[in-house]
């Protein structure tokens, strides 16, 4: 029973990650046998390019929920932020210019929602995001007016749509990012600090650690990655309207929390919530190809996302059990 | 480890449920060297766009080729990219667009036509540079006037009206209620007061909620024009619950089937569509016409549509299109017929 073979194989069935990898390979499987063009490395690199835009806010959002917290205001500062880019580029300013103003608009929101959490402890850090989600979008609401604004010029698309060396361009920045918010979460203070935060914030605060700070910073960030993903999200739709990115929270929340970062804060890796948004976002691609109708899709990712949520239970049991 | 083999069996489950579920459209999709011919409407659950994609299966199958139909669950153009690149993926011969937005599905559909896929749009329009031809079911001028003229007589010539559209984006919509604002500037509309327009977003609950606050924020509201097919019907609901039947009149575009009840209490009085169907069934033609080469989208070119006969391209602005026909009039004497067809 306690043979390294044994061991080994417990470890693949007891860690998320390793499961997910499982999933992933499963996955690949059953979409190349069901549709002839799933195979194809072009296509597939190209079906990245679906979820890029996500994929950013992916990064810190992982931290955030390590973190113990939430933010629900992402989605509305993807919109918020793309629409002021937008506007201005429409009044004569130049692009790099409006795209710096996005990057330093969803900064600010990020700031704003980090401000409110720690000034405000009696609020928990979903309903001060559900009030700026709804502040956000509102804003650019009244900004754009139900209109659309945009038509960006030809340069711009390279973002969403070009290639570096056949590979999208927006896989590659995301491979760097993901790298770097990996190595700040597994390997240095900080990330030991936000894991601690997520175990228990009063003892953190009690050992010296600067809660508030590390929280102000995460959620800033999670702001500037917003603006990012902003900035891919429009060069690919080559127009913007106040109601882009509408439910895009949701869908990142729902990839992190496959990836096996818990819920309630402390526990999860990078690596897991990476490899969840590629198996929720090849699932959608491969049965996209064979055309299946889009309710049925959401039924499916839905089953998946419950499965994800109920077997850490069922395993935390089975470890009990199988250590008696 | 008997737990252990109970997780492996959950996720083979899981696996084999997702294996399950494609099998229906694999068979279809085995269908040899077959040419085909994708359409994707602007969401799921509208009646008038099933109808759509009914017409068009019926040409495309008339012609000998296979249909791929996709409907987004939002009516949202970042769905309608993620089709077209999985569509492009499957070497479609022909895509036809309802479009979400005009502008933001253009690089998209430029990577296909780039790849030889010929790009069409049908009932709402994508911008010139996105397609090789349009398919409109109406001229977007007499639609847009006739809605006026027809209330103008409803309300007996005076009063506040409000127009209940479905996104601010969709293109034929907005095109409308242009020509709507264009036909008002007539004197003879001087004491016809158009107080706001509101967009339901082709949802059944969002436009009852703006009908109802159409209704409390212009206590004086006469008439409510709904040029969409879930505002007109949601309208027609809202004034029914209400008991405002003759105190506000609405007209607009509508589905017989889901207005006859309303025309015959008489909240509706007449109002008007073409037939779903038919922009499908042309739709069809077109792309296969593009796809055999008969035409390139070129104004002046003409081709043979099944059943509708010849159709010649036209130039519209600065992009082509092909014209299905005249709205037509429904009302108490005609709702009968129309309302088992569509």
């Amino acid at each position: 029973m306690f043979s390294k073979k044994t061991l080994n194989t417990r470890k693949i069935f007891f860690q998320w990650e390793w499961m997910l990898v499982l999933i992933f390979i499963l996955i690949n499987i059953i979409n190349s046998l069901i549709s002839p063009y799933y195979l194809n490395a072009g296509n597939l690199l190209n079906a990245t390019m679906t979820f890029m835009d996500k994929a950013f806010i992916l990064l810190p959002m992982t931290f955030v929920i390590i973190l113990g917290a939430i933010d629900i205001s992402v989605g509305s500062i993807v919109a918020l932020s793309a629409v002021i880019m937008a506007v201005l580029y429409n009044t004569g300013v130049p692009m790099p210019v409006a795209m710096a103003v996005c990057i330093a608009v969803g900064t600010l929101c990020g700031f704003i929602n980090g401000i409110l959490i720690v000034k405000f402890k009696e609020l928990s850090a979903m309903i001060v995001t559900l009030s700026t989600m709804i502040i956000y979008r509102g804003i650019a609401y009244i900004i754009l007016e139900d209109r659309a604004a945009g038509k960006f010029p030809a340069w711009y698309t390279f973002l969403g749509w070009g290639y570096v060396a056949g590979i999208p361009f927006s896989l590659i920045v995301f491979a760097g990012l993901a790298v770097i918010f990996g190595l700040v979460l597994h390997k240095t203070t900080f990330g030991r600090r936000v894991y601690a935060i997520g175990n228990n914030a009063v003892a953190s605060r009690y050992s010296g650690i600067e809660v508030d700070k590390i929280k102000l910073i995460i959620f800033t960030v999670t702001g500037t990655m917003s603006a990012v993903a902003a900035l891919f999200l429009s060069s690919r739709m080559g127009s913007v309207r106040p109601n882009v990115a509408t439910g895009y929270e949701m869908e990142v929340i729902a990839a992190v929390v496959l990836g096996g970062v818990s819920s309630q804060g402390g526990k999860g890796r990078m690596i897991g919530a990476v490899l969840a948004l590629f198996v929720i976002g090849f699932l959608r691609y491969g049965l996209g190809l064979i055309n299946i109708s889009s309710q049925v899709l959401l039924i499916i990712i839905g089953l998946l996302l419950v499965f994800a949520v109920l077997i850490p239970n069922v395993r935390s049991k089975l470890k009990i059990k199988v250590r008696r | 480890m008997r737990k252990i083999i109970a997780v492996i069996m959950s996720v083979l489950l899981v696996v084999s449920m997702l294996a399950a579920c494609s099998q229906p459209t694999r068979q279809t999709g085995g269908g040899g060297a077959k040419k085909k011919y994708a359409i994707i409407v602007k969401s799921t659950g509208n009646p008038f766009n099933e109808k759509q994609i009914e017409g068009f299966r019926e040409a495309i199958e008339e012609l000998g080729g296979e249909v791929i139909a996709k409907a987004p669950d939002q009516p949202t153009a970042e769905a309608q990219i993620q089709m077209i690149e999985e569509l492009i993926a499957q070497k479609v011969d022909a895509i036809a667009i309802a479009a979400n937005d005009p502008d933001a599905l253009q690089p998209a559909l430029q990577k296909a036509m780039k790849q030889g896929i010929k790009v069409l749009s049908f009932d709402s329009a994508v911008n010139s540079q996105s397609r090789m031809v349009h398919v409109n079911q109406a001229d977007a001028e007499r639609i847009g006037r006739i809605q006026i003229q027809a209330i103008y007589e409803m309300i007996g010539g005076e009063g506040d009206i409000a127009i209940l559209s479905a996104t601010s984006q969709a293109t034929n919509q907005n095109t409308w209620i242009e020509w709507m604002k264009e036909e008002l500037k007539d004197p003879k509309y001087s004491k016809i007061n158009l107080v706001k327009i509101a967009y339901g977003d082709d949802l059944r609950d969002k436009s009852v909620s703006e009908t109802e606050a159409l209704l409390k924020s212009f206590p004086n509201l006469k008439g409510i024009i709904a040029p969409t097919t879930v505002g007109i019907a949601a309208a027609a609901k809202v004034l029914t619950d209400k008991g405002l039947k003759g105190q506000v009149q609405l007209t607009g575009l509508g589905l017989p089937s889901e207005m006859a009840e309303y025309i015959k209490n008489g909240v509706c009085q007449w109002m008007y569509l073409w037939n779903p169907i038919d922009v499908g069934y042309l739709a069809g033609y077109t792309a296969h016409a593009l796809v055999e080469g008969k035409i390139t989208g070129k104004e002046g070119e003409k081709f043979e549509a099944g059943r509708l006969g010849e159709k010649e391209v036209i130039k519209v602005d600065d992009g082509t299109e092909i014209m299905l026909g005249d709205p037509f009039r429904f009302d108490i004497n005609n709702i009968d017929e129309w309302k088992d067809v569509y």
